[in-house]
């Protein structure tokens, strides 16, 4: 336990993301907008895990996420457990849901979808959250996990 | 209810609407002269050719007494210097009281009703919805059945693509239908439809022979089989001529069947059943005019 918190540095404030699959690590950072915030960011990857094998860490310095924010990123990280940091001690834990309606961020996957063609706000509802399955607000395809692209 | 409503899926319309414009479309069938729309404008816009809707779409509009402004062929449009269909939608929606729209891509009706001042009649986008086919299909089998309620109905031919069956099927339910799909396997009714029917309790059977099914059916809804759907060509010419429908055939059947087929027909309906009493596909063709006119008269609530 204490050589695993050595990998990835604490933090005094602010929120860690951990039970990230590794494999979708750089979907959440960009599902979060990670990459264009001025926080400090510590990311470990590839770090053993019982439940999901390799798995990746979050650890981002004073921010602490609105719920819609965060559970954008339950569709790559379904089983993502947040802990919310104050001076050092974690003082709430949180798990994500995934929301009913998919706004903004999925691309549809019917290469025939006016979405794919016209800048359009992508819309989704959820049809089923396991396996996940999202159904187009515009060409009434469904998109499975599989076939789904974050934009 | 329906005023003002656009109509962009069949799912957008429930069970009493559906009932509704089927009702009207029989009292404009029996009275066709009724200028109600004097004075109004309504556009008619083709993104992509479609002859026969398009011809029912304005004829409707004609006898409402309507004017019609629109384009047939997207290549005399500004579309295709690069505008938008937003941009079309917007201007247009500016001019005009309806809009009739035709488009290749899935999804542009629904967007389209989003940008639009005024209500959208969806005249098919793309593989996806045709929602006045539908009901002219309904109409059709409220018509030569006398009532929609637990009707025998059998699917032939590509129940995979076919959009108009798949509509049909959804709309049907309404009515505790019984459903006999009958494809090759490469053309099978997909697994989300057989769900919603076994969700909403509602019997079907698969088959792959056409006979099996020809002496319990109400209604006989022909599909075209495309040599284009089959990945493996040898499997189309075993199955080409499985779906065809002979007069022979229907020797054995309902003195009440009949048939249906959303045209245009290749040769999946032979011409010797065109004389047959139960061949009804010519005057489904014709009943679309009607339950367009029955449309876009409860759109703009003349009716
Ligand atoms: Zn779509």
């Amino acid at each position: 336990m204490e050589q695993k918190e050595l990998k990835v540095s604490a933090i005094k404030n602010g929120t860690v993301i951990d039970h990230i699959p590794a494999h979708n690590l750089f979907k959440v950072i960009s599902l979060l907008g990670l990459a264009d915030i001025p926080n400090q960011i510590t990311f470990g990857t590839n770090l053993e895990s019982h439940k999901l094998g390799r798995k990746s860490i979050i650890k981002v310095a004073d921010k602490f996420f609105a719920d819609d924010e965060i559970n954008k990123i339950a569709l790559v990280a379904p089983q993502a457990k947040l802990n919310i940091i104050r001076d050092y001690e974690v003082i709430e834990k949180k798990q994500v849901t995934i929301p009913d309606e998919v706004v903004g961020y999925v691309r549809c996957f019917n290469p025939k979808c006016i979405t794919n063609h016209e800048h359009i706000t992508t819309r989704f509802s959820v049809v089923s959250k396991d396996p996940l399955e999202l159904k187009c607000h515009y060409c009434e395809k469904v998109t499975s996990e599989k076939e789904m692209v974050i934009i | 209810m329906i005023k003002n409503k656009s109509l962009v899926s069949i799912n957008d319309f429930s069970k009493d609407e559906i009932l509704r414009i089927i009702e009207l479309a029989a009292d404009f069938e029996a009275n066709p002269d009724q200028p109600l729309l004097r004075g109004k404008v309504i556009a008619s816009l083709f993104f992509e050719p479609s002859t026969r809707t398009r011809l029912s779409f304005e004829t409707a509009i004609n006898r409402l007494g309507a004017r019609v402004i629109g384009f047939s062929d997207v290549n005399a449009t500004s579309a295709t210097k690069g505008e938008t269909l937003k941009d079309t939608i917007i201007m247009v929606s500016n001019y005009a009281d309806l809009i009739v729209m035709r488009h290749p891509l899935e999804g542009a009706a629904r967007y389209a009703s989003e940008q639009s001042r005024v209500p959208i009649v969806n005249a098919g986008d793309g593989a996806n919805q045709h929602p006045s086919q539908t009901l002219l299909d309904m109409f059709s089998i409220s018509k030569t059945q006398g009532h929609l309620d637990n009707l025998k109905i059998a699917m032939v031919g590509d129940l995979k693509y076919g959009r108009t069956v798949h509509s049909l099927l959804m709309a049907m339910s309404y009515f505790n239908p019984k459903f006999y799909f009958v494809a090759p396997d490469e053309l099978k009714m997909p697994q989300e439809y057989k769900t919603f029917l076994d969700e909403k309790g509602i019997e079907y059977e698969e088959h792959t022979d056409m006979a099996d099914v020809l002496p319990e059916a109400d209604i006989l809804y022909m599909t075209r089989v495309q040599k284009e759907r089959f990945s493996d060509l040898l499997e189309y010419e075993k199955v080409k001529n499985t779906y065809v429908l002979r007069n022979s055939m229907l020797d054995a059947t309902k003195p009440n069947l009949k048939v249906l087929h959303p045209l245009p027909r290749v040769n999946e309906i032979s011409t010797d059943v065109d004389q047959n009493p139960k061949a009804y596909y010519f005057k489904q063709a014709e009943n679309g005019v009607y339950t367009r006119m029955a449309i876009i008269a409860s759109i703009l609530g003349v009716k």
